[in-house]
């Protein structure tokens, strides 16, 4: 990461560091799965890992829950460096991707289990009290005596959440939990997933491919790509200030067009597109000109008329979907091409609704474009 | 086609339904049924011959069937660490081990057991106090069972292999994420998950060695398992008696396979 680019996703500061990944590589024979991870992980914060399958968040995941050591780099907890320590030694529980519970023990013998470990061993009552909590807690009293088989996947789900929660660990690693899930289920565990990370006030790391979980929950999300990670700040921030195509691309949709800088003065680039049009917008990041870049312009930024404006693009309605609050529609230009129009009910009252073929001038404000680098 | 496959269940069963009917047989004659009767079943549990036989057969069985589980099973738990060409070669020699015909293991273990025991019973007479007199190492339990275990201890590898190989991968690191020992993952995890294809390994074991003949004529020594009481009473004619000792013998082997395709089937459905 370049330097100027950190981005802490909270006010105020001064948050005790819970986990840290120090210039952490991992190497798996040709392949660098991780490369270079800096990270800090504020106590009780809710960060999120996102990116494509392949792109080294499981792999940052399993090393800090300690089934991989990193090939370079050190990872700490709790101010300790850890690489060589076994996973059974850390104060960390993980949510496995398809739950890995125990199909010979119960569910309350599955969530006792990390319990029932601990030297000096935790008292019978003391154990079944601290289940009863667990249990209690997802919603799922009186599922105690169960078989693992016997439950549903929405329930699974919630024991294996109640069995990681249980031991009070440092860091509570989520891989990919809702994916099993169906839409539905995935939404109320959202919700759940946020209640309970705010009511026992555990540091949750949560890796996941899908962006709308990362964003809805996260108070940072750090973007990975291809071991590396792109970006790191708050889902607000990655949606406004997205430092390159790649990230604005994964965070939200998004209309983009190729251009090369006319020339920049402070924050504002003006840049040429490729049909000749002048565009205006804001530099996210040092821009030099003659530089190729994306002009990234949100759908729900780009209004429809039928009267011309100052730099107003001519286009035709393609397709229109209603979506209630909002009506989205695809629209053509005739040299930029097809980008996505979003637009709100309430516009709609003065002009609108549109129909497809309705010839159109779509414009922006000056502000709303984001000029980003290509890469 | 169907009719040629109930051809070939009647040629693979009949002799074995007409031992099971004859067994019931009323009269000495093996040939002509002369009305019902449990009579040689009878004679043949009151048959001291008989009960000691079986006493042996069920002691080698036994304990070769242990012995065989244990360590079938530490290899198969070794060999899941083990990546690469060693792990084919392992692979290889295991499944052989199971298709070499019983004749080349008996004799090969009679040749081994004969060498190993000239050349330690010597040492051990050498190194003896004066005047007492040393022990003769010689064929007979022990040998039975050494010999037993070596050839059904491949199989009980092959069953828990199959089981540790269906076992997901995650279920260890999370028990090892919920603090537990490698010690304890083993015990409280792995074990339990492998117990059903442990038991039977077991029960397979145990049949293979209680009805195996060829091996056990050649190292047995004195020693007579129930099979070889069966072989040497046939050259005076086949009676009713030997019937119900053949009947008696398929029903418990029957009832060991059926336990352990049970036990197998069972911990599949638990396994998903």
């Amino acid at each position: 990461m370049n330097k100027g680019e950190y981005t802490p996703g909270r006010e105020g500061g001064g948050k005790k560091i819970i986990a840290e990944l120090r210039a952490v590589s991992k190497r798996f024979g040709d392949v660098l799965a991780a490369d270079d991870l800096n990270l800090a992980i504020e106590e009780g914060e809710f960060l999120s890992f996102l990116g494509p399958s392949g792109c080294g968040k499981t792999t940052a995941l399993r090393m800090l829950a300690g089934f991989e050591a990193p090939t370079d780099g050190e990872v700490l907890l709790d101010g300790d460096v850890v690489n060589k320590l076994d996973a059974h030694l850390r104060p960390v529980n993980m949510v496995f991707q398809h739950y890995a519970l125990f199909p010979h023990l119960t569910v309350a013998q599955n969530i006792g289990y990390g319990l029932k470990q601990r030297r000096p061993r935790p008292s019978k009552a003391e154990i079944a009290d601290k289940v009863a909590k667990a249990l209690d807690l997802v919603q799922l009293k009186g599922f105690e005596d169960r078989r693992i088989w016997e439950m549903s996947g929405g329930q699974q789900q919630r024991v294996a959440l109640a069995r990681a929660v249980v031991n009070e660990p440092k860091l509570l690693l989520l891989d990919e939990p809702l994916a099993a899930l169906d839409r539905k289920l995935r939404k109320d565990m959202q919700i759940e997933l946020q209640n309970i990370q705010r009511s026992l006030g555990i540091t949750f790391i949560l890796v996941t491919h899908d962006q709308e979980e990362a964003l809805s929950m996260s108070d940072r999300v750090c973007i990975m790509r291809a071991g590396k990670i792109e970006q790191i700040g708050s889902p607000q921030d990655l949606y406004d200030r997205p430092r390159n195509r790649y990230v604005a691309g994964f965070v939200g949709s998004t209309n983009f067009f190729d251009g090369k800088v006319a020339n920049v003065s402070g924050s504002v680039a003006n840049v040429t597109l490729g049909n000749g049009q002048d565009v205006t917008g804001e530099a996210v990041h040092d821009l030099h000109p003659g530089q190729d870049v994306t002009v990234s312009v949100r759908p729900e930024q780009i209004s429809l008329s039928t009267k011309a404006s100052d730099g107003s693009l001519p286009v035709t309605v393609l397709n229109r979907i209603f979506l209630g609050e909002h009506t989205e529609y695809l629209v053509r230009h005739d040299s930029l091409g097809d980008f996505l129009v979003l637009a709100p009910r309430l516009a709609e009252l003065n002009e609108g609704p549109f129909n497809t073929g309705d010839v159109l001038q779509a414009s922006w404000d000056a502000g709303a474009a984001l000029v980003l680098e290509n890469n | 086609m169907r009719l040629y496959s109930i051809f070939v269940y009647l040629f693979l069963y009949i002799p074995i339904g007409v031992i099971a009917v004859f067994s019931f047989n009323a009269g000495r004659h093996a040939s002509q049924f002369q009305g019902f009767s449990t009579q040689w079943y009878g004679k043949a549990l009151n048959n001291p011959f008989v009960m000691d036989a079986l006493q042996t057969s069920l002691t080698v069985a036994f304990f070769s069937a242990l012995c065989a589980s244990l360590f079938g099973t530490m290899a198969a738990v070794a060999l899941q660490g083990i990546k690469g060409p060693v792990r084919t070669l392992f692979d290889g020699l295991i499944y052989i081990a199971v298709m070499i015909p019983g004749i080349v293991i008996g004799i090969a273990t009679l040749i081994g057991l004969v060498t190993l025991f000239d050349l330690v019973n010597p040492a051990i007479a050498a190194i003896w106090p004066e005047g007492a007199k040393p022990p003769q190492l010689h064929m007979g339990m022990g040998s039975l069972i050494a010999a037993h275990t070596m050839f059904t201890m491949a199989l009980v590898v092959i069953i828990v292999r199959a089981r540790l190989a269906g076992m997901d991968r995650s279920l260890t690191e999370a028990s090892s994420d919920l603090y537990a020992t490698p010690m304890g993952t083993f015990r409280q995890v792995t074990l339990p998950m492998i117990l059903p294809g442990v038991l039977a390994g077991f029960l397979l074991s145990f049949t293979f060695s209680f009805d195996d003949f060829i091996i056990a004529f050649f190292v047995a020594g004195s020693e007579t398992t129930l099979p070889i009481y069966v072989f040497s009473s046939i050259r005076r004619g086949v009676t009713p008696e030997i019937n119900a000792i053949g009947t008696m013998v398929l029903a418990a082997s029957l009832i060991m396979l059926i336990t352990a395709q049970i036990l197998l089937r069972r911990g599949e459905k638990r396994k998903s």
